[in-house]
């Protein structure tokens, strides 16, 4: 199963900080993902690295991304997300749930 | 005046008459049959281009006599009419193989939806129509009355008495209409006793019975296990119960057989209890004895439950329950599915399932292109019962939030069912939930069928869920409002990414769409750790060890 790399950029409207330095949540179970959090400063931006063997659905991660920094307004933070198959549902869903469970760290 | 001819009233008796007497060679005491004559006695009372009922649903099956009518003769019965709730066994197609049978009224497919198909499109088997069960059964008592059924139950006494017991599921439905249209019924049973334990079926209904070489074939269709719930089922389960089942105070309902459901019954001794619902919410079912729904028996939640048919390993804990389900005076349960269907029709307040596509206009189907399968009992209660004239405070809520009723009687006050769908915008290998036009579409050209088989029509879809949120379709006071509330919900599929972000906030602003946050759920919570069992080994405890789970769900 060969494993591809995407890389996105995003910036929120309205920026908030990430509650930790780090983060780290999830495991690469079958149809899941783990995702990680890094602090940064990167002017406000947002750096998505995704390692995943679906291909195809560049447009879709994009979009899955797009909307968790616009609703959720995280800023200057590298995520990292090892993909097993997780669908944009479970995706957008570890995203929420990571951040709730920094929120609540914090 | 002086007629010359005298018209004959009783054809169908003597015809009867005929082939009970053709029977007679095989028939040893009482009206037992021996199983190695069961398929001298089909030829024997089956005559060609009978209407002819084999018994089996999604859980019993009459598959002896189903394999049996598979060795008769074609050369002396053929070009049957085959009318009964399912063909799910293989035997139920070999039929239409071999020649003996050649047309088919049903209503549910499941296993064999895709060889049905390629039948249909063979021109091995011309296909009636695909019903409901209760539109079915209506029709066993209109055209479509079966000159011979083949029924199933646990036990006969010589006399054909029939003991259905726990899973008695449709055999009066079939027995009655056959017998009093002087037809023949034909019973396999597992054991021919002296003493039954009750008389499900009264003996003079029964022509024959015969003891099957091995128990009928049942299928634990509504087992779930809870160890396969998905964070993101729990999610939404946690919508439907604030968002759904807690705002509209939803007592009377049904359970599909999905993981969604199991998911929210697993949710209610936790998540309900820790919102203050028990006692408002979900106080009456109709269902089978699901084992997921135990822990809320249990802890208290349920006043009443009426089922279709029994599940097996349920029987025990459902006889020490004789409170919450229908029990017979000998102790055990009688499930009956029509009278089940009838309240799934007029006495619940919602009815909530999954599917696998909806369209952009809020149609939804269970068909795909290449399999023919039918619904079941699910369109019956997927939608809103027209001759309904009893108000509840769920039904009355949902009718006057109706937004096209002034359009439809004016300002004449009237209740709604609610019709829930619970859809994964993606499921598994990506297949998308929401499409532009459903595989219905394609099926009806492929299958040559009168119409597309929808599950649910949109007019009687009230709310859909997602983990995007709720959308309160009927809210929606014009088509283009529900396919803009449908595109909320729809998340990233082909149908979701049409969303316009400013057409969604207004929509939520008018209380069409609401997401989690927006109902107050703590997308954080939605993990498995709200179950409150993880495990069918916790079910079995929650029974306090009354619950006897299938060896395929036994991995302890």
């Amino acid at each position: 199963m060969a494993l591809q790399e995407l890389t996105y950029t995003f910036e929120a409207a309205n920026p908030q900080p990430f509650p930790v330095e780090w983060m780290h949540s999830g495991v690469v179970g079958s149809g899941d993902m783990e995702v990680m959090f890094t602090k940064e400063d990167l002017g406000g931006k947002v750096n998505f690295k995704i390692v995943t063997p679906v291909t195809g659905f560049d447009e879709v991660w994009s979009r899955v991304l797009q909307k968790f920094v616009n609703e959720s307004g995280i800023s200057d933070v590298n995520v990292e997300i090892n993909d097993n198959n997780a669908t944009p549902v479970v995706v957008s869903m570890r995203l929420r749930q990571a951040l709730q469970d920094a929120k609540k760290e914090a | 005046m002086t007629t010359a001819t005298t018209k004959v009233w009783d054809t169908l008796l003597r015809d009867a008459k005929e082939r009970l007497a053709d029977a007679q060679p095989y028939v040893k005491e009482g009206k037992v049959v021996a199983a190695e004559d069961a398929v001298k006695l089909l030829e024997a009372v089956i005559r060609p281009g009978d209407k002819v009922n084999i018994e089996g649903d999604n859980q019993k099956q009459a598959d002896f006599l189903a394999e049996c009518l598979c060795k008769v003769d074609p050369a002396k019965v053929h070009d049957l009419h085959m009318v009964q709730s399912v063909l799910s066994l293989s035997s139920h197609m070999d039929i239409f193989e071999k020649g003996i049978a050649k047309k088919v009224d049903f209503s549910f497919s499941g296993p064999q939806g895709g060889r049905l198909a390629e039948f249909v499109n063979e021109g091995k088997i011309e296909l009636g129509s695909i019903h409901t069960y209760l539109e079915l059964y209506g029709r066993y008592y209109m055209d479509l009355t079966p000159r011979v059924a083949l029924c199933v139950g646990y036990q006969a006494d010589k006399n054909g008495n029939l003991y259905t017991g726990f899973n008695t599921e449709d055999t009066p439905v079939i027995a009655e209409a056959t017998k009093f249209r002087q037809g023949i019924v034909i019973a396999q049973v597992n054991e021919i006793v002296d003493e039954l334990p009750r008389i499900d079926i009264p003996g003079d209904w029964v022509d024959f019975v015969i003891q099957s070489p091995k128990p009928f074939y049942c299928e634990p269709l509504f087992t779930r296990d809870p160890a396969l719930i998905t964070d993101s089922q729990i999610l939404r389960a946690m919508m439907v119960i604030k968002g759904i089942y807690a705002e509209y105070g939803i007592q009377r309902l049904n359970h599909g057989v999905g993981f969604d459901t199991a998911a929210i019954e697993l949710l209610l001794p936790t998540y309900g209890e820790e919102l203050g619902l028990k006692g408002k919410i979900c106080n009456r079912f109709i269902l089978n004895p699901h084992p997921c729904l135990i822990p809320a028996i249990e802890s208290g939640w349920v006043e009443s439950i009426h089922s279709f048919g029994g599940e097996i390993g349920m029987d025990k804990y459902v006889k020490a329950r004789p409170d919450v389900f229908f029990i017979g005076p000998d102790g055990d349960m009688r499930s009956n599915r029509c009278y089940s269907q009838m309240a799934g029709h007029y006495a619940i307040d919602c009815f909530i399932g999954g599917t696998l596509q909806i369209d952009k206009y809020g149609n939804s189907s269970t068909a795909t292109a290449t399999r023919i399968a039918g619904f079941g009992g699910a369109p019956n209660m997927g939608c809103d019962a027209k001759g309904r004239r009893h108000a509840t405070g769920a039904w009355t809520k949902c009718g006057e939030e109706y937004a096209m009723g002034p359009e439809l009687y004016g300002d004449m006050p009237r209740g709604k069912r609610l019709v829930v769908q619970l859809q994964e915008t993606f499921r598994e290998k990506l297949a998308p939930g929401f499409v532009d036009q459903l595989d219905a579409v394609k099926l009806q050209k492929t299958a040559n069928l009168d119409i597309p088989p929808v599950m649910i029509y949109s007019d009687d879809l009230t709310h859909i869920v997602t983990e995007e949120g709720i959308a309160y379709l009927h809210k929606c006071g014009s088509m283009a409002e529900k396919m803009a509330a449908i595109r909320a919900v729809a998340g990233f599929t082909k149908v979701g990414l049409e969303e316009d972000p400013a057409e969604t906030e207004k929509l939520r602003e008018k209380g069409i769409f609401k997401t989690a946050e927006d109902l107050g759920v703590d997308v954080s919570k939605a993990n498995r750790n709200l179950l409150a069992a993880k495990t069918v080994h916790d079910l079995v405890d929650w029974s306090g060890g009354l619950y006897n789970p299938p060896a395929k769900f036994r991995n302890w």
